[in-house]
């Protein structure tokens, strides 16, 4: 499957058939350009060659202002057609659905670490089951990287110091290359790996064969305590529980989904973003929460689930 | 400089004939030695870049990467791309043919400021060594993007050497621009008005403009980057708070205009060769004259359209999309024209006219493809893949070097008072066009399958892709080769130039070939559009 030569790509993923489609309009309206510029050039070439000996002088050029208007704006009007289309399918593909499970990504010179909230962790693999969106959120230890998924045709850079994500749902099981594609020093090709889409039930099976000694989310529990975020939180500070997809009151009045990157940011540098009715005494965790701990304390964060105790919070739908 | 021999032209005092001693060319403010020593300089410069690039693909046919490591592999796509971006595109039309012919085109005895030129050629020199020296010493290893934080805090490369070179290089194009501004807008003889100008000139004054606004840009962005690594500011270093999209940012807008600096001087040589060529003034000189300006001014607002999965915000990305769907129509624009006006003409296909119609069908296939990139969720798939890489090489390649090779062999009888054997022309123009074909466009379908760009090593699912691309890359390799050969060959044993041997319409053919020191005997006086073939005697067919 990942071997055999081939002239279009495999399609695994659900959003991969909306790019084909893309692709082949692109393609039949440049390659009718190509062919009408092509044919054009070679028709005038030949008919309109001079033969030897031959010294009529070819009639003055006249200006034809309606014959450029219309090609101007027919090539004008096709241009939109392509904006619009590709501004469409961006948006689907960087808008994951509220189902989709989290992976977490971390990526560093040279090589992928994959957590799984359940605990699972992997190396230049990810197991994913066919059927069910899933989001990566994605981060880098050092140099920006690009996580990119030919199949699924999907990719996204990973940045150092910040979280970006990706979703896609696969829709085949099979193993899929994926590859760093944002140059990132002398190993950048060998930081390539396999997505394996696996029938739910096999991946349920997976999981169950693999059992993590500890959730990311216990881990995160433990951090809480020790970074001494306990001792404000629940005291003097805003309640996390429930906060994962809920809007936040900011205090310049504006409102946030409190997604990955938000909280990511709370954490790291708190007084970037304050809520709205507290102190910005929270310290900046900059220095000392490294990018696995991080998403730990995400998933203890995130497994927080309490809407009684939460006031004023509306809950995304 | 001076391997150039003795009088090449029965004109007795032209430009070469003046003084043989190597001093007269290394202090000389002759704009058409200036262009000469350009010519020589960026042809060591394609040459090595070239090498490079010729390793690359050696080591391509195969999936392991037989030839170089990674390591290595890095450091000659960073050559080949600094070099042939700053040292052979950039200077290739504007500062060989451009400093050669505006003058003599717009009936001047040189350009407005000779001391500068000659300080340009100097400065593009000695950056050009500085660059080398990195290179030599052990390379560098950023990509010619030195996208940050790699080429800031990882690579332990020369950064700072090559970027020296660089931003030294670069003060060069800034004066270089200065100068055809000024000499374009003082020094065009009587009655030669912008409405009667070759649309060579508004191509390379839209060219000098965005040579003087966005140059700068680079020279600081450089500088940052070189700060950054001597001083640990942190401007790019998230650590510290800084943002390393930031730099992104900084070198596209610098970059993304760089792409018309590189392009549009080429397009400025097609009209030129289109229309002699079929004897037929260019259909709608105006649009193709504003289309320049139009590019240059939208060229501008794209710079976003490089960061569509660099963590863009959506709407941001909608706008860069919108705007460089608005920049591609000036280029169809153009496209259209050149067609028009072979309508109906008096068509020859010698060298510089194929030449110029291989680069309208590379042109086109390179424009189009970039409106696959430009649409946001397509780009998502092929950016930072081959077909990428495809996309600019049809541009810059098919495109550029088209148009520069074109250019080289028109205007060749009045650089040097020789022609050059039209079969070998014809049949390497042929050579460049298959093999150039042959190398890239099997590398819009490896990046469609997803092949990324700057792997030394790949899966094997794309090897027979690759092979292709090495096998069309050695037939080019031959075409660049054989005018190399002819051309210096020609120098010495090419039948002597006539003074206007196309009988074309532009002022540089009244004056004998090679011309005089200064130019013309008496400035001549236009009372007449551009492209006036129509009143002109039509020559042999060859
Ligand atoms: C000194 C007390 C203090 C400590 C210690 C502290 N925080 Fe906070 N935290 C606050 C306060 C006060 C706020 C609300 C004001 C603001 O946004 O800065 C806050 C806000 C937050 C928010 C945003 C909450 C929201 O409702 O939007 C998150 C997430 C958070 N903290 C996580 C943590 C984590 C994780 C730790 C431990 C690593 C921690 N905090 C340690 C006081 C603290
Ligand atoms: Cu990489
Ligand atoms: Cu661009």
């Amino acid at each position: 499957m990942l071997t055999a030569f081939r002239l279009f790509p495999e399609t695994g993923s659900t959003i991969a058939k909306h790019v084909d489609h893309l692709f082949i309009f692109l393609l039949i309206v440049s390659g009718a350009i190509t062919l009408l510029v092509f044919v054009l050039i070679m028709t005038f070439a030949l008919r309109y060659r001079r033969r030897r000996g031959d010294k009529t002088i070819p009639p003055a050029t006249r200006t034809y202002t309606s014959l450029e208007l219309t090609w101007t704006i027919v090539t004008f009007c096709l241009a939109m057609v392509m904006f619009a289309w590709g501004a469409k399918l961006y948006a689907r593909m960087f808008d994951p659905p509220d189902s989709a499970m989290v992976v977490y990504v971390v990526a560093k010179q040279w090589m992928w670490k994959i957590q799984h909230p359940e605990g699972h962790r992997e190396i230049n693999e990810l197991h994913v089951p066919v059927g069910q969106p899933v989001k990566l959120v994605m981060s880098s230890q050092d140099v920006i990287h690009d996580f990119f998924v030919p199949a699924f045709r999907i990719k996204h850079d990973v940045l150092p110091g910040r979280y970006t994500s990706l979703w896609f749902t696969a829709t085949k099981p099979g193993s899929y290359h994926f590859f760093c594609s944002q140059y990132c020093g002398a190993g950048h090709a060998d930081m390539v790996g396999q997505v394996i889409a696996m029938e739910p039930s096999r991946y349920e099976a997976w999981l169950a064969g693999t059992a993590p000694e500890q959730t990311p989310a216990d881990a995160g529990a433990k951090l809480f305590v020790k970074f001494g975020c306990a001792g404000c939180h629940g005291v003097n500070a805003p309640t996390l529980a429930g906060l994962y997809r809920s809007q936040v009151t900011l205090q310049d009045g504006s409102q946030v989904t409190a997604d990955e990157r938000y909280i990511r940011d709370s954490i790291l540098d708190s007084t970037s973003q304050v809520v709205q009715g507290y102190a910005p005494v929270m310290p900046s965790y900059r220095s000392q929460v490294s990018e696995v701990q991080m998403m730990q304390l995400l998933e203890y964060i995130k497994s927080l689930k309490d809407p009684a105790a939460e006031e004023g919070r509306i809950k995304k739908p | 400089m001076t391997t150039l021999p003795a009088p090449l032209s029965g004109s007795e005092h032209n430009y070469l004939s003046r003084d043989y001693h190597v001093l007269s060319w290394l202090l000389t403010k002759d704009h058409k030695r200036i262009g000469i020593l350009y010519l020589v300089t960026i042809t060591a410069f394609f040459l090595l870049g070239g090498l490079a690039a010729t390793l690359m693909r050696l080591n391509l046919l195969t999936p392991n990467g037989w030839l170089v490591e990674g390591a290595t592999y890095n450091k000659l796509f960073t050559m080949h791309g600094v070099i042939m971006v700053w040292f052979f595109l950039v200077p290739a039309v504007p500062a060989v043919i451009g400093n050669f012919i505006v003058p003599l085109m717009i009936g001047a005895r040189d350009v407005a400021f000779p001391r500068l030129n000659l300080l340009s050629w100097y400065l593009f020199t000695i950056g050009g060594i500085v660059a080398l020296t990195a290179m030599v010493r052990g390379g560098v290893d950023t990509g010619w993007t030195f996208y940050t934080p790699y080429s800031t805090g990882y690579a332990n490369t020369y950064v700072f050497l090559t970027a020296t070179g660089i931003m030294i290089s670069g003060f060069s194009s800034i004066l270089t621009g200065l100068n055809f501004i000024v000499t374009i807008h003082t020094m065009r003889c009587p009655g030669l008005t912008w409405f009667r100008l070759p649309l060579f000139l508004w191509s390379l004054y839209a060219t000098s403009i965005i040579m003087v606004l966005a140059t700068p840009v680079l020279a600081i962005t450089l500088a940052l980057v070189a700060a950054e690594r001597m001083l640990g500011l942190g401007i790019f270093d998230p650590a510290a708070g800084g943002d390393p999209v930031l730099f992104q940012h900084l070198f596209w807008f610098y970059s993304h205009p760089a792409v018309y600096i590189m392009i549009l001087p080429g397009m400025g040589v097609v009209s030129e060769l289109i229309t002699c060529f079929s004897r037929k003034r260019v259909f709608g000189y105006s649009f193709i004259a504003f289309s320049s300006l139009a590019i240059a001014f939208f060229g501008f607002l794209v710079w976003g359209h490089h960061m569509f999965v660099a963590g863009e915000s959506t709407y941001i990305a909608f706008a860069f999309s919108l705007l460089s769907y608005i920049v591609a129509v000036p280029s169809a624009i153009k496209v259209f024209n050149w067609t028009a006006t072979l309508y109906k003409g008096s068509i020859s296909l010698e060298t510089p006219m194929l030449y110029a119609l291989g680069f309208i069908g590379l042109f086109t296939m390179g424009g189009l493809t970039g409106l696959f990139l430009a649409a946001l969720g397509m780009d998502v798939h092929v950016h930072d893949t081959y077909f990428v890489i495809a996309h600019f090489h049809y541009i810059m390649v098919g495109g550029m070097v088209m148009g520069y090779m074109g250019a080289l062999h028109f205007w060749w009888p009045k650089m040097t008072g020789r022609m050059y054997p039209e079969w070998w022309g014809r049949f390497s123009a042929f050579t460049i066009f298959i093999g150039f074909n042959l190398t890239f466009f099997p590398q819009f379908i490896l990046g469609y399958l997803g092949m990324p760009r700057r792997y030394h090593a790949y899966a094997p699912e794309f090897q027979t892709l690759n092979v292709m691309s090495t096998a069309g890359a050695s037939i080019l390799a031959v075409g660049y080769f054989l005018p190399l050969c002819y051309l210096i060959w020609s120098l010495r044993y090419g039948p002597l130039a006539k003074a206007n041997p196309w009988n074309a319409t532009g002022l540089e053919w009244q004056t004998t070939s090679p011309p005089p020191e200064h130019n013309f005997e008496s400035i001549p006086t236009v009372d007449q559009e551009a492209y006036a073939y129509h009143l002109m005697e039509v020559p042999d067919a060859r």
